[in-house]
């Protein structure tokens, strides 16, 4: 999740010693296994914020998963807001809530997140001009990779037997011919 | 040209496209997410500064004025990597800096300032993010650079660089100030 610059959490700080030798590879092991254990705490603080607002409303939940589905996570960009425990996920979430607990459309929210994060937040991108190669893109690709192996094939039929070489079976037959 | 050597030019030319897209993609950041809040009003705000809970800062108090907002947090190890620079840029008196101090406690955030230095004209106190969230703020720290007339004009992401500073943000303070 963390490249350069975009951190929400502290760093561990750098470990300066070579890695795995003696003691040191032990106490990196043991470090290694608590910060498992915190990050995994971290996740359940995460489920902990989110319960008590999903056990009130099941029906207003399960619309604000649904669209958070469609949602990136701008944190941890393979992840939808739906899936991802960074907090700003858990925050956009709610604000999700609110909106729709508001009275507000699917597509209010979807304009509030992109004109704060941009398109690149829909995993469903709108169709514009600067998205119509993302769009159309494969299909013309397909329809042209198609139309070219037309081509190809019925000008092979067209061809006389002499421009191609003989199958083996072929090469049989034409050995007895001569 | 003849067909024949057209057989192993187009696959060469197409691998040649291949390796120049994939060595560009090498090269792009995809947490760099272009802002759509670029050449929009700033969202407006009024937020209590974070030395005094008292005092709120509004946007339309830095009408009039090119200002810098930089959003950071106690919590934020990028931010720490980015200070120095920061505190350093703040004695040129380039520009007003104003910190947002983002989904942090107010002592840490005080203690942090008198530990490292406060490069701030004010800090403003954003406690639940959702100021943060409207300015679309996803990696912190962010620096956003506001115009006179309130326009965001600039943002970055993730911490500055001195070639940041040199090549990017000071060009648009002197042809913002101009």
């Amino acid at each position: 999740m963390a490249t350069h610059g975009v951190i929400h959490r502290p760093k561990p700080s750098p470990q300066p010693s070579p890695r795995g030798r003696g003691r040191e590879g032990l106490d990196r092991g043991v470090r290694r296994l608590w910060t498992a254990v915190l990050l995994s705490l971290l996740a359940f603080g995460a489920f902990a914020k989110d319960a008590p607002n999903a056990a009130a409303d099941p029906a207003l939940e399960a619309r604000m998963m649904r669209i958070a589905q469609e949602l990136r996570c701008l944190v941890c960009q393979n992840q939808t807001i739906a899936d991802s425990h960074a907090d700003l996920a858990v925050d956009l979430r709610e604000e999700v809530r609110v909106m729709l607990r508001k009275g507000e459309s699917d597509e209010q929210v979807r304009k509030y997140m992109t004109d704060r994060y941009g398109d690149f937040v829909l995993y469903r991108p709108p169709v514009k001009a600067t998205t119509w190669l993302l769009w159309f893109g494969p299909g013309v690709l397909l329809v042209g990779g198609l139309l070219g192996l037309i081509l190809l094939l019925r000008k092979r039929t067209r061809m006389s037997d002499d421009r191609f070489e003989p199958d083996e079976a072929d090469g049989v037959e034409e050995e007895v011919r001569t | 040209m003849n067909m024949k050597s057209l057989r192993f030019i187009i696959p060469l030319g197409v691998f040649a496209l291949l390796v120049f897209f994939l060595w560009r993609g090498l090269r792009l950041d995809p947490h760099e997410v272009p802002s759509p809040l670029i050449g929009k009003p700033a969202p407006s705000f009024a937020l209590t500064r974070l030395d005094d809970a008292n005092a709120t800062l509004r946007r339309d108090d830095m009408l009039g004025k090119v200002w810098l907002l930089n959003v950071w947090a106690s919590w934020c190890g990028a931010c720490r990597e980015e200070h120095p620079l920061l505190v350093e840029f703040s004695k040129t008196k380039a520009v007003p800096i104003i910190g947002l101090n983002y989904k942090d406690q107010r002592s840490d955030g005080l203690g942090w300032l008198n530990r490292f230095g406060n490069p701030y004209d004010a800090s403003i106190f954003d406690q639940n993010g959702r100021v943060g969230i409207d300015f679309g703020v996803y990696g912190v720290p962010e620096t956003f650079v506001i115009d006179k007339q309130g326009i965001i004009r600039m943002k970055h992401i993730g911490p500055l660089t001195p070639d940041v500073i040199d090549k990017r943000l000071m060009p648009m303070l002197r042809k913002l100030n101009a």
